[in-house]
């Protein structure tokens, strides 16, 4: 069977890399072999398979050594927590130097050196924030990543950032055969979330494939660098990785999203409460105006 | 002095006229800030010193005459290769300006290439619209048949998707969707222009190959393609036929630029001449096997691709430098065809061999450093010690380490090979101080080694290594491009021009009047 590729998008600090482990865990318990490919320079994409702090870099060991072919496969591929593959691509420090050419560095190289040769059902790509230049849509170009998991919550910026990746992906989908899969939701714990999401999932033309609920869990397996579903494999979190694992395996909806306007996304806000209607006469009105408006009498 | 129609002085000598001599140094005195000679001779005879060489193989972020040039060179020559082929860059103009320049200055002949021409706010927004109208000025200008598409740093750096950006082109109408537009991406800054060669042969081969890989049947066309790499010898390609003709074996050249690097003045410009047809490369999946001359060039991508997908054995040879090697060359042709190696060839190959025995007197134990790309070096090491040379620094900007081991396996082989430095990975100016440490008889390599000469001449006669001009580019000689180095007839080339240069060597020093000339013979 052909090797399903999974690109994991979202806005910053949503709980992208978290959430991927997880689940990747999920899938490897079932007996699947995965490879997790972290697309981010802070490098953080496959800590709590390796319980390490950060994995060394494809990009940090081509610099010592002098160039990226200096490198062997052995070298950058880390096997953890059952059997799965971790490599992480890494890039500079904030700040300097251009992070998406980290990516296409990376992904080059293991293309060259075979690492998807190698008997594998699944590819997980972990991918920094936004898609903000070319380089992080890599793993999303022509036969690499067709699936695409957004991960959001129900906060207004991750909503926006979720959308913009959308557009990102109509752009590529349109030449290839890079689809959206679905909205992972993890809970921040804000009002009607779920109904608010797959609201949103809807207006994409996808679905929200899992909810995920807030667990105490997640931050205790966190600090021990392990996934929840090493760390406690009986508590309930690990039931909910375990089920968006499955929902994964047997997901067939794959499209080309529908992007929504700023307005409709906004209108989708202020329906659910998350934004609340602007007054536009007070637009560019001084403190002083104020005071003027408040004191005259009306007429 | 002021020039007159009637008596024009070129560069040199006019500048060593009196009043321009004098200008210069007034210039030299009072505005460049110029050391005096004596400094600028002690620093030079200071870089000549072991301490300098010592400095010098510690350098680690520097590269100083470099023998190698980029990805998209070699792209932009793979795809002059093929019928009606325009070459396109996706990137800035000045990089494709130095692509045509190069070529230019080597073939003496114009280089028709693209580019999109992004600027600061392609850098900002991508190049898809520069890909865009690109494509389709193209196109409505040279009418191509085919566009190939490689790529500059700045469109890798950003990370632009030439295969969606193409296809999104076609969509969207500006050419049509049947166009032909075979795609690599070629960043700079990996490997250098056999990389960007590999890379962009691989591209056309895919393109027009991969969906019907089915209907194919590899041996089904009874013939052989022949891969010639990054090959800058016209006479090459024109020997590669020959021998392919004579021994009766239907082939397939992939890339042949010979015509269009080649084109004749008779009033006419040809922007497109000559090369591989779309047919012929439809139809190369179906060959017996596909040989690549260049086999560490075409080492990687193409490599694989044709073993992988069209599943043709992709049998390893040896460029066929030199006489064992083209024997071997020769004797694969006839073994995957089953036809005879013809007496004509046979005739050849002892013409070789007699002017071998003719000049083996000049040539036994001589000491050659040489430089280039790897399977040039490669052939050129195996070709001198078959002619009693001894390989003495042998180095290559662009080779991978496991390149160097082979090579390290060949010169240990070989009684001639045993004195042999390897340089992997080094440059030209590292060669300089080698050649400082240990004088060779001559120099193998392209014109950039004619610095190293000047520079051992000012050292004094005894220093002074002549350079062989074979390589790429070179352009200091002319028409040499036209010959050939492969094969008996390019061994003859070869070891024609390297045992007369030893011959003017030995000539120039036997010179003096009533000193040496008791050895300035005429027979030789």
């Amino acid at each position: 069977m052909a090797i399903r590729q999974c690109a994991i998008y979202g806005k910053g600090g949503i709980g992208k890399s978290t959430t991927t482990q997880n689940l990747v865990a999920g899938l490897a318990e079932l007996g699947k072999k995965i490879m997790i490919v972290g697309c981010d320079p802070k490098a953080d994409s496959t800590r709590l398979i390796l319980h390490s702090k950060a994995q060394s870099t494809i990009m940090q060991m081509a610099a010592d050594a002098g160039s990226v072919e200096d490198l062997e496969l052995e070298d950058v591929l880390k096997t953890g927590y059952a059997g799965i593959r971790c490599v992480e691509s890494g890039g500079p420090e904030p700040g300097v130097g251009c992070a998406g050419r980290g990516v296409i560095t990376a992904i080059n190289f293991l293309e060259e050196e075979g690492a998807y040769e190698e008997d594998l059902d699944f590819v997980f790509y972990d991918v920094l924030g936004d898609v903000v230049c070319g380089g992080f849509a890599m793993p999303i170009r022509q036969n690499k990543a067709q699936e695409i998991y957004i991960v959001v919550s129900g906060e207004m910026m991750a909503m926006y950032a979720a959308n913009n990746i959308c557009k990102g992906i109509v752009k590529y989908a349109s030449s290839g055969s890079v689809r959206l899969a679905g909205l992972i939701c993890n809970s921040r714990n804000t009002d009607r979330e779920d109904e608010l999401i797959e609201a949103l999932a809807r207006r994409l033309g996808t679905q929200m494939i899992h909810f995920v609920p807030r667990h105490n869990d997640v931050q205790r397996a966190e600090i021990r660098r392990m996934t929840v579903i090493e760390y406690n494999p009986k508590c309930i979190q690990a039931d909910e990785y375990r089920s968006l694992s499955q929902k994964i395996i047997d997901n067939k909806n794959l499209v080309v999203p529908t992007p929504l306007t700023m307005d409709e996304l906004e209108d989708l806000l202020l329906e659910f409460g998350i934004l609340e209607e602007e007054d536009e006469s007070i637009i560019g009105r001084t403190a002083e105006q104020e005071r003027m408006i408040a004191i005259q009498p009306s007429a | 002095m002021s020039q007159s129609a009637e008596h024009i002085m070129p560069c040199h000598p006019l500048f060593r006229e009196p009043e321009y001599k004098d200008m210069l140094a007034a210039k030299a005195a009072q505005f460049e800030d110029k050391p005096d000679m004596d400094k600028l001779e002690e620093v030079f005879q200071w870089t000549t010193s072991p301490e300098y060489k010592e400095l010098n193989f510690k350098r680690e972020a520097l590269t100083i005459n470099p023998a190698k040039a980029c990805q998209p060179l070699g792209a932009v020559l793979c795809a002059l290769g093929f019928k009606d082929t325009l070459p396109y860059v996706h990137g800035s103009q000045g990089c494709v300006a130095y692509f045509r320049s190069y070529f230019n200055r080597h073939f003496k002949e114009p280089i028709a290439c693209v580019s999109d021409s992004m600027t600061e706010d392609a850098a900002v927004f991508g190049g898809h619209p520069n890909m865009n109208t690109g494509l389709q000025n193209a196109t409505a200008l040279y009418k191509p048949n085919i566009i190939a598409v490689s790529t500059t740093c700045m469109a890798e750096v950003i990370g632009d998707d030439l295969h969606a950006f193409i296809t999104n082109a076609k969509k969207n109408g500006f050419i049509p969707m049947e166009a032909h537009t075979p795609s690599a991406h070629t960043p700079s800054f990996v490997g250098s222009h056999t990389t960007g060669y590999d890379n962009m042969m691989e591209g056309i081969l895919r393109y027009f190959t991969l969906n019907e890989v089915h209907e194919k049947q590899v041996g089904s066309n009874g013939r052989i393609n022949i891969i010639p790499g990054f090959e800058t010898y016209l006479g090459n390609y024109r020997l590669l036929r020959r021998y392919m003709e004579a021994m009766g074996v239907g082939y397939t050249m992939l890339s042949d630029p010979s015509e269009v690097l080649d084109t004749p003045a008779d009033g006419t410009y040809r922007m497109y001449a000559g090369g591989t047809t779309v047919e012929e490369i439809k139809d190369a999946p179906n060959a017996i096997d596909t040989l690549m001359v260049q086999p560490i060039c075409m080492g990687t991508k193409t490599r694989k691709f044709i073993q992988d997908t069209w599943g043709q054995p992709a049998t390893a040879i040896h460029p066929p430098m030199g006489l064992a090697w083209t024997d071997a060359f020769l004797m694969k042709v006839s073994e995957l065809s089953g036809k005879p190696i013809p007496p004509s060839l046979e005739l050849e190959r002892g013409r070789l061999v007699d002017m071998m025995a003719d000049s083996q007197a000049w040539l036994h134990g001589k000491k050659v450093s040489l430089y280039g790309d790897p399977d040039f070096v490669m052939g050129m090491c195996q070709f001198m010690m078959e002619l009693g040379v001894e390989p003495l620094h042998v180095l290559i900007h662009n080779a991978s380490k496991q390149v160097g081991k082979r090579l390290k396996k060949i010169l240990d082989e070989h009684p001639f090979g045993q004195s042999a430095q390897l340089h992997i990975g080094r440059d030209l100016w590292h060669l300089r101080s080698l050649v400082f440490e240990e004088r060779p008889d001559f120099m193998i390599g392209n014109s950039y080694g004619k610095f190293i000469q000047r520079d051992t001449r000012h050292k004094g006669e005894a220093y002074e290594v002549p350079l062989v001009r074979i390589g790429f580019p070179i352009f200091d000689r002319h028409h040499l491009h036209r010959c050939t180095t492969l094969g008996y007839e390019g061994g003859m080339y070869i070891l024609t021009e390297v045992v007369n240069t030893l011959l003017a060597e030995l000539d120039r020093k036997t010179m003096g009047y009533g000193t040496t000339d008791y050895n300035f013979d005429l027979i030789r």
